[in-house]
């Protein structure tokens, strides 16, 4: 997706610059949020302010949102269809490993350590045995990670 | 009413989405599947499935077809349906649209801050662990049978796990094909 928005906004129509566009890239990456809409929020907001940003994320959603909406009522239909539920029988357990994949990769591209390694593992834990919500996690994690900052700091 | 829970669920969802498409996950699993019910786990992998396949952003995906089955599966029709796709996917963006505008208009320069770059590393193990959770919360015997129940299914979706564990991470091969691989598998194993 990366080199398709640098395609378009930076060498076609040169709305940002090459040096902006990284920096706005490691924002809207760092950032909560879909990173395709954020990006776009950005780029929008630059060249028209809150209009432009509402048509950028417009923009950005609504070919997502029809092809969806096209196979959610397409799909409603064929739910019992036998066919289809014996592919999606099929289907499942690969999604389940397609999530697993980018686990162990994001986790070696955060350069765990013995003693952070145990944030990932307990996050987990907590979530999938305990029914704690992700966005305590993520609170804890962020106030963590302020501390900790805050800790070397001084 | 649904369509206000709706709406905050995927505000939520989309204020606390740290970690990409996939970081979002767990979170959606956990609103939609764990605490709201408006999904059953394999309703759940058959979005994330169907979202892998589409072009766009997993999130939106998701949260389209989620405000979809969401009002559907509440008994209300078509139309209304559409509605609930449109309020998800509305409420998924504004956060986004909301936090981005605020950085631009005055928080740009502290985005370098090193509060904030910390903030933003303690998240990143935490992701890492959300996503293992996502991962963990998938595994159930609506996805995977149970050997008492089914043992064949079980032993078929266990082995077609693993091929597309090790398909996708050490042979490299693209997603998308896995999963229509995976498809035709079912249909001639899985058929009943």
């Amino acid at each position: 997706m990366i080199p398709l928005i640098e395609e378009e906004v930076v060498n076609r129509h040169r709305w940002v610059e090459k040096q902006e566009m990284l920096d706005l890239i490691a924002i809207a990456q760092s950032c909560p949020g879909v990173f395709a809409i954020n990006i776009a929020i950005f780029i929008g907001y630059k060249l028209n302010k809150v209009r432009g940003a509402i048509a950028t994320a417009a923009g950005t959603a609504l070919p997502s949102f029809l092809i969806i909406l096209a196979i959610a009522i397409f799909f409603k239909q064929f739910e019992d269809n036998r066919v289809v539920a014996a592919m999606f029988r099929g289907i499942r357990p690969a999604v389940v490993a397609l999530i697993a994949v980018p686990t162990f990769n994001l986790g070696k591209q955060a350069k765990l350590n013995k003693l952070t390694v145990w944030i990932p593992i307990l996050s987990a834990l907590a979530i999938w045995m305990m029914g704690v919500s992700p966005i305590w996690i993520i609170i804890l994690a962020g106030i963590g990670g302020y501390c900790f900052g805050k800790m070397r700091n001084e | 009413m649904i369509f206000f829970d709706l709406f905050i669920t995927f505000f939520k969802i989309g204020l606390f989405g740290f970690g990409g498409g996939y970081g979002m996950l767990s979170l959606i699993q956990h609103e939609t599947v764990e605490r709201a019910h408006w999904l059953s786990t394999s309703e759940f992998t058959d979005i994330v499935a169907i979202s892998q396949m589409t072009p766009g952003p997993i999130g939106i995906n998701s949260a389209t077809y989620c405000g979809y089955s969401a009002i559907h599966n509440a008994g209300y029709g078509h139309l209304m349906s559409v509605l609930g796709s449109a309020t998800a996917t509305f409420a998924l963006v504004l956060p986004s649209l909301i936090l981005m505008i605020l950085i631009s208009k005055m928080f740009m320069k502290y985005m370098h801050h090193h509060s904030v770059e910390s903030v933003f590393k303690g998240l990143r193990p935490a992701v890492v662990g959300l996503l293992a959770a996502a991962t963990l919360l998938l595994m159930t015997p609506e996805n995977f049978s149970t050997p008492s129940d089914n043992l064949w299914q079980f032993c078929i979706s266990c082995f077609l796990f693993i091929a597309a564990f090790v398909g996708v991470k050490f042979v490299k091969i693209n997603p998308i094909r896995m999963i229509l691989y995976c498809a035709v598998a079912g249909l001639l194993l899985l058929y009943e």
